[in-house]
């Protein structure tokens, strides 16, 4: 017997809708175990709107949308301990947490979803010559600088990589009173949402510098200036094109990572791409019974999104514990693998049981480069069942296709699913 | 005749919206957009651009925080934008704040509130 049917480690958005989810109209006991000392996750210090128009259909900003998803929570009887650190996942479901009230905890779960977001990519892992003054952080930081605690990171500023963050963090910083010099980005193309760069960069005149980079960071004690110069198609700098802008603060919002230490540690096979967890049409990772959604299983764009793809991982975990505390065995087939080709980076789920599946599945994707006027493809051996036209595809936006499992019945000894680009 | 080419800001799907104007500047076509927000955006955009301002004031009283996001309740004009910043600068909301609480009424003269998204 389990501690609980469902133990879920995050309180973020993505964690908030799995646990509301699991708990099934309270048949099961549901416990989210949060670090921070209170839900919400990241939404907290998103304080611009734009979240939850598919899923409420309003406008929201980001702590209204996590306020909505607490109090579904909340309602639903799901439990709580904040202010705690989980430092394991056994691949038994064993969680072992630590927090300054209760000190170290071992609680039992029949299932675990794992739902512990992401992180950024920080200055470290990008190579730019200089030394280390104060005054470089990652837009999340300066954000929640900002947001949560009320601070101003620099008055002149220059924003590296163009991801969603950044650009908000343009705005955000310019309507704070400073001055946004620009935003250089290393690709050809933005990492961000379109709406973002008009209402962000181009409702403040802030220059959008595509395939530019930092090559120099100046300054000793505190960031005096960065030099940024244009790169080739392999992404190196053109000599002579190199420019200095005076500066004293060095925003970098340059990708997410899945913050997955704890899914390795518990023996979770993790994909090389997505870096999140590989998982099958259930959201259950390589360790039977952990299920993973949101940005620890792969960066999302929309929190719409997380909530969908987390409420469908908390209904698997919550059936999973239930076939468990019935002691009934597990079918741990492996699924017929879906394959990424022709400009699909990867897919979520990585394999799919037709037995097992929803009657309708959600596979996301992103796609690698910029694409134009193509069809999203979908070939169950070699008979095309989806071929859906879109104008325009880019890597900053998540995609997805529909399964219906009649379609993968129909076909008995399907080897694999493979998700294409072509021509339209 | 022009013809004006917009990506709406409404819903992160960003669609490429093109507007037709006659010369007399009336809206004679909006193509493009996937649903009536895109209509509205566009429309709005060519004739009076407007924007719905987020931003945080600080908060006392408050145990758990220092600052609370706050927003317009609705669009205002797209140049009253600084305007809506800067008569927030002396404002500070007291503790206990709840989602949708009025931290300022008709915020520089545009006839929209100000309402708390936090609650502090």
């Amino acid at each position: 017997m389990s501690d609980y049917d469902v133990i879920v480690i995050g309180g973020g958005p993505a964690g908030l809708a799995a646990a509301t989810s699991a708990r099934g109209e309270g048949k099961r006991s549901v416990l989210v175990i949060e670090r921070d000392q209170k839900l919400g996750g990241i939404l907290n210090q998103c304080i611009h709107n734009g979240f939850g128009l598919i899923t409420f259909n309003e406008e929201l900003t980001g702590p209204e949308y996590a306020a909505r998803y607490e109090k579904l929570a909340r309602d639903a009887g799901v439990e709580f301990l904040l202010d705690t650190m989980v430092l394991d996942v056994s691949p038994d479901h064993m969680v072992t947490c630590v927090s300054e009230a209760r000190g170290m905890q071992r609680i039992s779960a029949g299932a675990v979803v794992l739902a512990m977001g992401c992180r950024e990519r920080p200055r470290g892992a990008l190579n730019i010559p200089g030394f280390r003054p104060a005054g470089v952080y990652t837009a999340g930081t300066a954000q929640r600088l900002v947001n949560i605690e009320g601070l101003m990171p620099g008055r002149e500023v220059v924003i590296l990589g163009s991801g969603d963050i950044g650009l908000i963090m343009a705005r955000r910083m310019t309507l704070e009173g400073a001055h946004v010099a620009c935003v250089a980005e290393l690709m050809p193309y933005s990492g961000g949402l379109k709406r973002n760069i008009v209402q962000c960069l181009d409702d403040f005149g802030i220059p959008l510098l595509l395939s530019h980079t930092v090559t120099r960071v100046e300054g000793k004690r505190r960031v005096e200036a960065v030099w940024i110069a244009q790169v080739d198609e392999k992404g190196r700098p053109v000599a002579g094109t190199e420019k200095r802008y005076p500066c004293d603060t060095l925003l970098l919002s340059v990708g997410l990572l899945p913050e997955n230490e704890l899914s390795r540690a518990a023996g979770v096979e993790l994909s090389r791409v997505t870096r999140g967890p590989v998982v099958n049409e259930s959201l259950e990772t390589s360790v039977p019974g952990i299920f993973a959604c949101g940005n620890v299983l792969h960066v999302h764009d929309l929190v719409d999104y997380v909530s969908q793809e987390a409420t469908a991982a908390g209904a698997a975990a919550g059936a999973w514990a239930d076939a468990c505390a019935q002691h009934q065995a597990h079918d741990e087939e492996p699924g017929i693998p879906v394959v990424a080709e022709g400009g699909v980076r990867y897919t979520v789920p990585q394999s799919i049981d037709p037995e097992r599946m929803p009657e309708k599945l959600t596979v996301r994707f992103r796609v690698g480069g910029v694409y134009e006027d193509k069809r999203i493809c979908v070939y169950l051996g070699d008979e095309r069942v989806i071929a859906k036209r879109r104008p325009i595809l880019v890597p900053g936006e998540m995609e997805d296709v529909t399964l219906k499992r009649e379609d993968l019945l129909a076909r008995p000894g399907l080897e694999k699913i493979v998700v294409t680009l072509e021509e339209a | 005749m022009e013809t004006r080419t917009l990506t709406c800001i409404r819903c992160p799907r960003g669609c490429t919206v093109a507007v037709t104007l006659a010369d007399d500047g009336t809206i004679t076509s909006v193509t493009g957009n996937s649903c009536m927000r895109g209509d509205k955006y566009a429309r709005d955009e060519v004739t009076h651009p407007v924007r719905v301002v987020t931003t945080t004031v600080p908060v006392v009283g408050s145990a758990t925080e220092k600052m609370v996001s706050v927003k317009t309740a609705g669009d205002v004009p797209k140049g009253r934008v600084f305007d809506v910043v800067r008569a927030l600068t002396d404002v500070t909301a007291t503790a206990p704040v709840h989602i949708g609480d009025v931290i300022l009424a008709d915020v520089a003269g545009t006839g929209i509130d100000i309402v708390a998204t936090k609650d502090a």
